[in-house]
């Protein structure tokens, strides 16, 4: 049997570049059944209702970290939001917060994407191995220590959850500290002193003053509040051991 | 990247918020309500000769300086970094006035139970 229509009002925050001096809100008539998601409601409106609207989507299953916006002032995947939750009220829909708007709901990621590459977001390892040596193995327990921190899309939903990074964004933020820690804690990893200065500076572990709303947010279940707490207090006993241990200062 | 000395507030913060969890509840409950009720406690307990007595031991000045000390900093820097959140940007004088007020505390508390 089929579901009687429902329509529900989307209102979009617009921004084009070219025309509009500041965004602007913009509310559409969407039908919808009770299995469409936000994201769809948007490709309904593109779709149907005004083709200039933009968005970034790609996998449509929570995966790829493309779709992520405010909704009602939530930061939340598109995706994996559903419009039947707003019904009948409707829900209002923005660029992620935070972060600054190229167009409609698309928001620049070039600090973003510049801050990872500044972490060395791969495994350095501790010692070479050539090939004949063979893989570099780890324990359950071992892998225990990042597996969650790892499950990061980077998404940036943690970026406009957080008021430090709203207030001063040479903060790293959230998902960037916890994918630093997810390396830094793997076993095989040796770059932790490369990343740690940093991490030690105000720009790192210590510009977050644990609101936590960040693992609130997050799609994935990182605990990225989780992951700058644990490396606050290894980054204060490395303040005060620093000068009794051998090299320690240098760090 | 300059090292960040936030660990000194952060670690004094941490030992005070620590204290405040173990023993807060409880020396509310003591002081506040137990000892002026005269519950479970003698009706002296808190008397200015045992007081006294209990400030002059080396380790009743140690934990009345640790309590006093440790309450002040985690207090200094709660306030300090929600009036962060709330957006107060006056970073140099709040820190003066929050992280001030704790030292001046902390000297007068160690200073008074040095005098007992």
């Amino acid at each position: 049997m089929a579901d009687t229509e429902k329509i529900i009002e989307i209102q979009v925050l617009r921004y084009r570049p070219e025309q509009d001096k500041e965004p602007v809100l913009q509310s559409f008539k969407v039908p919808f059944t009770d299995d469409m998601s936000v994201l769809q409601g948007l490709q309904y409106i593109k779709d149907f209702l005004d083709g200039t609207l933009s968005f970034r989507w790609s996998c449509r299953m929570a995966i790829c970290g493309s779709c992520g916006m405010m909704v009602d002032g939530k930061p939340k995947l598109s995706c994996k939001t559903f419009l039947r939750e707003y019904y009948p009220q409707g829900l209002r829909v923005d660029a992620l917060a935070h972060l600054p708007i190229e167009r409609d709901l698309m928001v620049s990621v070039e600090d973003f994407v510049t801050k990872l590459e500044s972490i060395k977001p791969y495994i350095i390892p501790k010692e070479p191995r050539t090939l004949e040596q063979g893989e570099y193995l780890q324990t359950p327990q071992q892998r225990d220590m990042y597996e969650q921190f790892s499950s990061c899309i980077n998404c940036m939903l943690c970026y406009a959850a957080c008021p430090q990074y709203g207030l001063n964004p040479s903060f790293t933020g959230p998902g960037i500290l916890a994918l630093m820690h997810r390396y830094n804690a793997d076993s095989r990893d040796g770059g932790q002193a490369e990343r740690n200065e940093l991490g030690y500076a105000d720009e790192g572990y210590w510009g977050c003053t644990a609101v936590g709303y960040c693992s609130e947010v997050c799609p994935k279940g990182v605990d990225p509040a989780n992951a700058i707490n644990q490396n606050k207090m290894a980054s204060a006993i490395n303040y005060f051991t620093r000068f009794i241990t051998p090299g320690g200062a240098e760090k | 990247m300059k090292r960040s000395n936030e660990p000194i507030f952060w670690s004094l913060f941490g030992a005070g918020g620590m204290l405040a969890a173990l023993i807060g509840p409880a020396l509310v409950f003591i002081t506040g309500i137990a000892v002026p009720f005269g519950l479970i406690f003698k009706p002296d307990t808190m008397s200015y000769a045992h007081m006294l007595a209990f400030s002059q031991n080396w380790l009743g000045k140690i934990f009345v300086l640790a309590v006093i000390a440790l309450f002040l900093w985690h207090a200094a820097h709660r306030i300090h970094i929600v009036l962060h959140d709330f957006g107060v940007h006056a970073v140099t004088l709040v820190r003066v006035l929050c992280y001030g007020g704790a030292f001046v505390g902390t000297v007068i508390a160690a200073y008074t139970l040095l005098k007992l």
